[in-house]
């Protein structure tokens, strides 16, 4: 590609012609503070809204200043970053901005996580200069178990609005209203209940400020933790393992199992044990659904369904398919009704006196927890689903610092797990847990090489073909919803040639997931977190769910065969056709 | 079924056999022809009942058998709204003012059998004091030349032929048959003429960037999204000469290599759109539009797209945005739509007066053009006349015409004999103008550098009687109406700057409030996202430097110098009160107090400044302060 050459802050720089003027500062290490950008590369994630107006700079020969994201480079262009006029533009914006944004740092959601706020102290901005003037009001949506909106802190940076519409392909978030009432919001303001959103968090993970969370639900689980009549106990999805020391200022990718672990312990959870255990058993029985369903040649392809987020896009935008996914509840539901199945008669407790919380990287899942399919008898199999960033939350609020935590086990049965599991965490993981499974149980051979490396990696739509035993079968590996949407358009119009097909609604899989620590625009750290979690796979001695013993025990015990009776009870379930604006 | 027109030499054949409907129109020196009798067709003059009219006319002549001696029908504007509806009756070349349908009698009656001038229906010339009957002798009219709406007045908007009649098409013509693409455009280059709607970018330059683009698709765009306040002068245009947009339409569709156009106008203008809408169809029917154009291998066609009266509309990349289904919010530029425009397909958006300059500059030449006009604004410009003036109206005049001469001599000056204060141009997105700057010749770049600009041809006049910082504050409504809410300076930005003027006109402004407005309307200008943002402080910011005193008084002095803004008025009442109670009786909160035939007093904490008392008050014993 051709080159352009530029000169900034009297330097001169060398960058590639599509290259924007940020790019081009950002090479020659020059900050340009932005606020509404959001270019996440590895996702291929590109959001140039120009509408903050804080990453102005100067060119020469330009009347106005100019918006440094969206303004290509040019041949010999004279740019300055922070004149005079630059610098009182941003302040004066920001002021601004400030103006119509609730000054309630301390008691907010996002404190100490906002870029808003952010910029405001590396500004120096210590008070509101249009005090008196007119605010945004809007009423907070809780409607929902899981996404939480208050509109008074949207400061109309629209990266949900490309999220859900370009990337998810949900198109739930639109402009709403004009001028000084300008929000985000689903059209005619409806609750997001009322809505197809699939709560994929996606929205969440990208908003600057406050004004999409989750809902929390951590007082709930300390007033678990303390009521002596519960028995509380935890389980943790493998994406957590690998992000979470990020809120405690470790590098990202850096393994945490141990610690946390312990931290879990130390905060007064009766048992801690391990979503992986519920991953294991998933593979148990979704891949003897797809050996089941390749030999019939029926209901083909077989689609993964541990994601709540793809499941309830699946349940509004394809309703005509609902067929095809494997019947097999997620691994944090799986866990839940073993846990209050199995788990309770062995410790001798009633359903109803047992606390399932899970620690997820997940909003979807908070949702995924209220579904009344998974509450027999009106006790829910999950309780509350937390995500990563509350967990954190927790730990500092009970003064728990994971540096300085020991290694800890969890505890048994629910607890053991094998390097299958883990990869469950990221895109492709699913499929090639399944993979390692299947090859086993249609050949009867073992399985010497068990890393299908062609199925990893962040590409959002990835197609491979593996050959097991003399049987070559196809598979598509998609994260994203807009990029399931590709593959499920081809099995609606009959081109897909697909005999199962790995579905996560979170570009990149779990380690991207919507409760995951704030990347804060660097895509770079979805990417560590991916080989840490491979990383975790290869130590792990037992890297085949069969061969995890605490499964094999619990069909031996208690559920028989995968696929039977009592398995299709208590681990698999059915899907709705919904309907939402 | 109208004639199929397929080649040049066809539609010059057809101009010769109807050129006869509007001859005596044009040539007014055979007095012996048929007498037509022209009534105006706008919707100002639609809105005095022009068209019942028109229809009592065309019944009188059918009733009294006249119809071999004389028609009736309806025209464009003639711009003198002030006085409309307006009729002509040619060739007499006699100009009637304030018609009502009643009249219509006595026309046919008096004029048309008794071949008498009614006196009473006559436009008195104020400079001479002397009723006159024709065009030629009202200063409204002397300096003026049209070119944009030159068949304004002339042809029936509705009807094809007369277009034709007044070599209609024949641009399109020369130019598929006698001309290149390069030769088009080169020739509008040379013309000098600038986009009408505000910006002022030459109109060659950008059609031959679009042109450079070799792709199979393009557009062409007019944009009818005419948004300021109290400007008409598209709405005329398409109204009065719709198919001049539709030829320049094709024209500009050859010239870069685009087949499809598309006209985006306001659902507002519904007679706009329903005169759009017929000559679209006739158009199609003669084959001006649709496939192989006067057998020329060309196709365009043209399509109606309505916007919903969102201001921002306007600017060409929300213009865009709205064409395609999406929210009405501009995008930062570039890539500018000459490169990605519609469906990120090269595009033209021009403004309907700019469209309807290109016919005759294709006919006459670039010379005849570049020749009128000012040094690097060229031809004439069309203007909304409005406020406190006499002649209330549209005009069109060459470039470098200065202000004195459109307000005093065009406009009449100012009305009830008040004092000249200010005009404004541009509308939102303009400057105020003070009387300093009366003799300025009007061009795109003298206005810029008095702190206005030409935008799309709004031209409100104030008197005395108007306070400048309300002024400001009106614009400020308009815009922070009007904001898309995209950008942080102008959906922020903006409002703050509202409500800071609405402070001043409160009372409640400070010194500091003054520095904060200056402050804050530098930046939303220089860091705004599109146009709308980037000259919404404009009103302000000309205000503060003409108009300061003024601010001043309102802040120090808490005084609304033009009386204007209410919460500064104070209303007292003088030793001239004889005691009438007329006005204790009109008071609404009833704060008036004062026995029969004794002074009366106004509780002022309890008054609400609504002036009912002073307007009341036979005796000039209200004092307003």
């Amino acid at each position: 590609m051709a080159q352009v050459t530029l000169t900034i802050n009297d330097r001169k720089v060398t960058v590639d012609e599509k290259s924007t003027v940020l790019d081009a500062a950002r090479q020659l290490n020059v900050k340009i503070p932005t606020l509404c950008h959001l270019n996440l590369h590895d996702l291929k994630i590109n959001h140039t809204n120009a509408s903050c107006r804080i990453c102005m700079v100067e060119i020469d020969g330009r009347r106005n200043l100019a918006p440094s994201c969206a303004t290509p480079v040019v041949e010999g262009m004279v740019i300055r970053t922070h004149t005079k006029r630059v610098l009182k533009s941003r302040r004066k914006v920001l002021e601004l901005l400030v103006s119509d944004h609730p000054f309630d740092c301390l008691n907010c959601y996002k404190s100490t996580d906002c870029e808003l706020q952010t910029l405001v102290n590396e500004f120096g901005i210590n008070k509101n200069t249009y005090e008196g003037f007119a605010m945004s009001q809007y009423p907070v949506d809780e409607s929902s178990k899981a996404i939480r909106r208050d509109l008074t802190k949207c400061i109309m940076c629209r990266r949900c609005e490309t999220v859900c519409n370009n990337v998810q392909t949900v198109g739930v978030l639109t402009g709403y209203k004009r001028g000084f009432e300008a929000v985000v919001a689903p059209a005619e303001m409806k609750g997001i209940v009322d809505t197809k959103c699939t709560y994929c968090g996606q929205c969440v993970a990208v908003c600057p400020t406050a004004a999409l969370t989750g809902i929390s639900y951590i007082q709930d689980v300390w007033n678990a933790i303390f009521d002596d009549k519960k028995t509380v106990i935890v389980q943790t999805a493998p994406a957590i393992r690998v992000a979470i020391g990020e809120e405690f200022g470790m590098q990202p990718g850096e393994i945490v199992t141990g610690k946390l672990v312990a931290g879990l312990r130390r905060m007064g959870f009766d048992s801690v044990f391990d979503t992986n255990f519920g991953a294991d058993l998933t593979i148990m029985e979704e891949s003897a659904e797809l050996i089941e369903r390749v030999v019939k040649n029926k209901d083909l392809p077989i689609l993964t369904s541990c994601c709540p987020g793809w499941i309830n896009f699946l349940e509004y935008q394809f309703p005509d398919l609902l067929n095809i996914p494997s019947t097999c509840k997620s691994p944090q539901q799986m866990f839940g009704a073993i846990a209050k199945s199995y788990y309770a008669e062995k410790i001798g407790k009633k359903p109803e006196e047992i606390v399932v919380v899970s620690i997820m990287p997940c909003i979807a899942k908070k949702y995924e927890a209220s579904r009344p399919e998974f509450a027999p008898n009106n006790v829910p199999d999950v309780d509350f689903a937390l995500t990563t960033r509350e967990l954190a939350k927790m730990f500092k609020e009970a003064g728990l610092d994971l540096n300085d935590l020991p290694e800890e086990q969890f505890d048994s049965p629910l607890g053991e797990s094998t390097g299958a599991a883990d990869i469950f965490a990221s895109s492709g993981g699913v499929l090639e847990a399944a993979l390692r499974t299947a090859y086993e149980k249609m050949t009867g051979k073992k399985l010497d090489k068990v890393d299908f490396v062609s199925v990893r990696g962040m590409e959002g739509v990835k197609e491979v073909t593996i050959d097991i035993g003399g049987t070559p079968l196809n598979f598509a590996i998609t994260s994203g919803l807009g990029n399931a949407r590709i593959v499920l358009e081809k099995i609606r119009s009959g081109e897909s040639k697909y005999h199962g097909i790995e579905i996560m609604a979170c570009p990149g899989g779990c380690i991207n997931g919507g409760g995951q620590p704030f990347i804060h625009g660097d895509s770079s750290i979805i990417e560590k977190r991916m080989n840490a979690i491979y990383k975790e796979d290869s130590g792990k001695k037992l890297r085949k769910s069969h061969d995890n013993p605490s499964i094999q025990k619990l069909y031996k015990e208690y559920l028989g065969e995968p696929l039977g009776h009592k398995s299709h009870e208590l681990l698999h379930t059915e899907y709705y056709k919904k309907h939402g604006s | 079924m109208a004639k199929k027109i397929n080649s040049y030499d066809d539609l010059m054949n057809y101009f010769k056999e109807k050129e006869p409907l509007i001859r005596n129109r044009i040539d007014l020196t055979d007095k012996n022809q048929k007498r037509q009798i022209l009534v105006c067709g706008g919707t100002g003059c639609h809105a005095s009942e022009s068209k019942l009219l028109v229809e009592n006319l065309i019944k009188l002549i059918k009733d009294k058998g006249l119809s071999d001696k004389v028609s009736a029908s309806q025209t464009g504007c003639f711009g003198f709204c002030e006085k409309g509806p307006i009729v002509k009756v040619f060739p007499d070349d006699v100009f009637y003012i304030e018609v009502k349908p009643t009249d219509a009698d006595e026309i046919i009656n008096r004029h048309i059998i008794e071949n008498k001038v009614i006196e009473r229906l006559l436009y008195e010339e104020p400079s001479i004091k002397k009723k006159v009957e024709t065009q030629q002798e009202m200063s409204f009219y002397k300096k003026q030349e049209r070119i944009a709406l030159r068949n304004c007045g002339i042809i029936d908007p509705e009807t094809i032929d007369e277009y034709i009649a007044n070599k209609g098409y024949q641009a399109l013509g020369k130019a598929l048959t006698a001309m290149d693409q390069d030769g088009v455009i080169t020739l509008l280059i040379e013309s000098g003429l600038r986009g009408r709607g505000g910006g002022g970018f030459p109109t060659g330059v950008k059609w031959s960037l679009a042109k450079k683009n070799n792709v199979p698709e393009k557009f062409i765009i007019c944009n009818a999204d005419e948004g300021d306040p109290g400007a008409f002068m598209d709405r005329s245009i398409m109204e009065g000469d719709p198919n001049a947009v539709l030829e320049a339409m094709a024209i500009g569709g050859y010239a870069i290599g685009a087949s499809k156009g598309y006209i985006y106008i306001r659902a507002e203008y519904p007679l706009a759109i329903e005169r759009l809408q017929i000559a679209i169809n006739q158009s199609r029917e003669m084959g001006f539009l649709g496939k192989n154009i006067l057998g020329t291998g060309f196709d365009f066609d043209v399509e109606l797209k309505y916007g919903a009266g969102a201001f921002v509309c306007g600017e060409e990349t929300a213009l865009i945005h709205s064409i395609e289904g999406m929210r009405g919010e501009p995008t930062t530029k570039p890539p500018f739509p000459a490169n990605s425009g519609l469906w990120e397909k090269p595009t033209i958006v021009n403004n309907v007066e700019t469209y309807a300059n290109i016919p005759p500059i294709i006919l006459n030449g670039a010379q005849w053009y570049n020749s009128k006009g000012d040094v690097k604004s060229k031809g004439t410009k069309v203007f909304a006349l409005a406020g406190q003036i006499n002649n209330v109206g549209l005009v069109e005049v060459p470039m470098g015409t200065t202000l004195r001469e459109i307000i005093y001599e065009i406009g009449g000056g100012i009305r009830d004999g008040l004092e000249f204060k200010s005009v404004q141009t541009g509308g939102p997105s303009g400057g105020c103008i003070t009387k300093e700057h009366l003799d300025t010749p009007i061009t795109y770049e003298n206005l810029i550098s008095i702190g206005s600009m030409m935008g799309s041809g709004g031209m409100i006049v104030m008197s005395e009687k108007d306070c400048m910082v309300n002024i400001a504050k009106f614009y400020l409504e308009f815009t922070v109406d009007e904001s898309c809410g995209k950008c942080t300076p102008c959906r922020v930005g903006n409002k703050r700057l509202l409500e800071i003027l609405t402070k001043i006109t409160n009372g409640n402004g400070t010194m500091e409030d003054l520095a904060e407005l200056k402050e804050l309307s530098e930046v939303i200008k220089d860091t705004s996202l599109c146009g709308l943002g980037q000259t919404a402080p404009n009103p302000v910011l000309s205000t503060l430097q003409y108009f300061w005193d003024e601010y001043v008084a309102h802040v120090v002095d808490k005084k609304c110098p033009a009386g204007v803004c209410q919460k500064l008025v104070k209303y007292e009442i003088n030793a001239k009160c004889i005691g009438c109670t007329a006005c204790a009786r009109v008071c609404p909160v009833e704060c008036i107090t004062g026995s029969v035939k004794q002074p009366h007093v106004i509780q002022q904490d309890k008054c609400i400044k609504c002036g009912a008392c002073y307007t009341k008050c036979k005796f000039n014993a209200i004092d307003k302060n």
